[in-house]
């Protein structure tokens, strides 16, 4: 049992290295064009890879005459302009080359922003890079679990193989998690959405720290996807909570009438700033380990020089790891807080 | 600043990804695996409350034989001490019986001897006299052979007749 622990951890510890080598790779693919024909611009570069996409960068190629061309996996582009709907995909722009016409509107692509000529306003539901890491997620934790769920199939209750990995996290989530911060009354009906929450973030940050195809995306680093997790677990927590929760809102115990002007309002915020500090905290972590890493990436860049990588890299792997570890605690703490929130909205009043 | 402006797609497909993976999760996956997993803890606790039992009885079965084994060995003890107690009683008894059995026989003994001397001596008397009688007859048979000691005899017997 614990020589195979420690083989599997050797066994990661040179997967992740090995990610790391072809980061460092790709990441030098990515970046020829700037050094070839423009001056190298490190906050563009990192701006450009934290931000969403349209498309799925791959690689650059370059033709004989210097042509730079980007290869990509071309996403859906779905809009709505004056109660219209107009879908079409990604390679329709050429990599921002061209404008898309559909009907009386005229699409074009600024800086990764859909904007229609004329000047209508667009309502962009596309299937984003970010949108599409959120489903291949949503795929990966599907086969996993249901996997996980058959080996209990037919009275078998001895986890083995995949779920004698995962059953331990799932019942960390249950046990140190759930039951501590709700209580052994509550517990049981939002364990689910907890252990949800929680391996759902946790791959999305290991998604985001794979440099490549399925990964790369910085979902967890995007504040469209912490503001609507944060919105589950504000609309989670209000909506159960009990009468004692509320009094403590608005009539809080022990507070004489005349602080309650101040006091209330401070309660009300509360509200709000809980799932906001939730919201900005995964946002802000994820962000920055990517800002990191790729600023770590980006000196050999700077310093146009293959040498500035016996430094650079030795860091960004060391940052790298350090990520391993902050996707796992971010997701854990995302949970746990969701959790005492929930745990303080549902508890019993003992005074 | 774009990095800090919620797009509303990525607010769309995420509130959509992650609706629909909570309940495809929640009804696939964690329903069965915390049913299973919670089954199973209680299985387990069962068989150790089960175990806890057993050995609970085990120590009463124990104590029960002691008590038992206990039990017999005082009443074996009692047994051997009531047979030796009867042992002894059905000793000294025999000995009383056998020792007033002894007195009995020496004192019948006693008696018969004193009869036999009695008996003896009533015989010798008899004889003795028999005997006696006999020297006698010889005597007088002597003293009486001739005619002249008839006489003297005679005369002798008058003469203390006369003297009466």
């Amino acid at each position: 049992m614990h020589r195979s622990l420690t083989t599997d951890m050797i066994r990661n510890i040179f997967f992740f290295i090995l990610v790391l080598i072809s980061q460092v790779a790709l990441a030098d693919s990515g970046h020829v064009e700037h050094d070839h024909e423009v001056e190298f611009d490190a906050k563009e570069t990192i701006i450009h890879h934290i931000l969403d996409a349209h498309d799925w960068h791959l690689w650059d190629t370059q033709s004989d005459n210097g042509e730079v061309h980007s290869v990509s996996i071309p996403l859906p582009i779905i809009l709505f302009t004056d109660g219209n709907l107009d879908v079409f995909m990604s390679s329709a722009f050429n990599h921002g080359h061209s404008k898309v016409v559909k009907g009386d509107r005229e699409y074009e692509l600024d800086h990764d922003h859909i904007i229609e000529t004329s000047g209508k306003s667009v309502v962009d539901l596309s299937i984003t890079k970010n949108a599409a890491t959120l489903m291949i997620a949503a795929i990966i934790l599907l086969l996993l679990f249901t996997a996980v769920a058959r080996n209990y199939k037919n009275g078998n209750l001895l986890p083995k193989g995949l779920t004698g990995f995962m059953e331990p996290l799932i019942v960390f989530v249950k046990e140190e998690i759930a039951i501590p911060n709700i209580g052994e009354k509550h517990y049981r009906k939002f364990t689910p959405y907890l252990l949800s929450l929680f391996f759902f973030i946790w791959l999305l940050n290991l998604l985001g720290l794979i440099p490549f195809f399925p990964g790369g995306a910085n979902v967890t680093g995007n504040v469209a996807v912490t503001l609507v997790l944060a919105v589950f677990t504000m609309i989670l927590v209000n909506v159960n909570g009990n009468s004692g929760y509320w009094k403590h809102i608005f009539a809080p115990p022990g507070v004489p009438l005349w602080m309650y002007p101040i006091i209330v309002p401070v309660e009300i915020v509360g509200v709000i700033s809980k799932p906001f500090a939730l919201m900005v905290r995964l946002f802000a972590n994820i962000t920055a380990g990517h800002i990191v890493i790729l600023s770590l990436i980006s000196l050999i860049f700077i310093f146009k020089t293959a040498w500035a990588s016996v430094a650079a890299i030795p860091m960004a792997l060391f940052i790298s790891v350090l990520e391993l570890l902050v996707a796992a605690l971010q997701a854990y703490i995302f949970t746990l807080l969701t959790a005492l929130f929930i745990g303080l909205a549902v508890q019993e009043e003992h005074h | 600043m774009e990095l800090i402006t919620p797009g509303v797609g990525l607010i769309f497909w995420t509130t959509i990804t992650f609706l629909i993976l909570i309940f495809l999760l929640g009804k696939f996956a964690w329903k069965p695996i915390l049913e299973s997993v919670e089954t199973r803890n209680k299985e387990i606790e069962d068989a150790l409350i089960l175990a806890e039992k057993t050995k609970k009885e085990m120590e009463q079965l124990q104590s029960d034989n002691k008590a038992l084994i206990q039990e017999a060995r005082i009443e074996r003890d009692a047994i051997l001490k009531e047979a030796r107690e009867i042992k002894n009683s059905l000793i000294s008894e025999a000995k009383e019986k056998a020792k007033l059995e002894g007195e009995k026989i020496v004192s019948s003994a006693r008696e018969t001897i004193k009869n036999e001397k009695v008996a003896a001596v009533a015989e010798l008397k008899n004889q003795v006299a028999a005997l006696s009688i006999d020297i006698a007859e010889k005597i007088l048979k002597k003293e009486l052979s001739t005619d002249d000691k008839q006489e003297s005899m005679v005369k002798t017997l008058i003469a203390e007749v006369n003297v009466n």
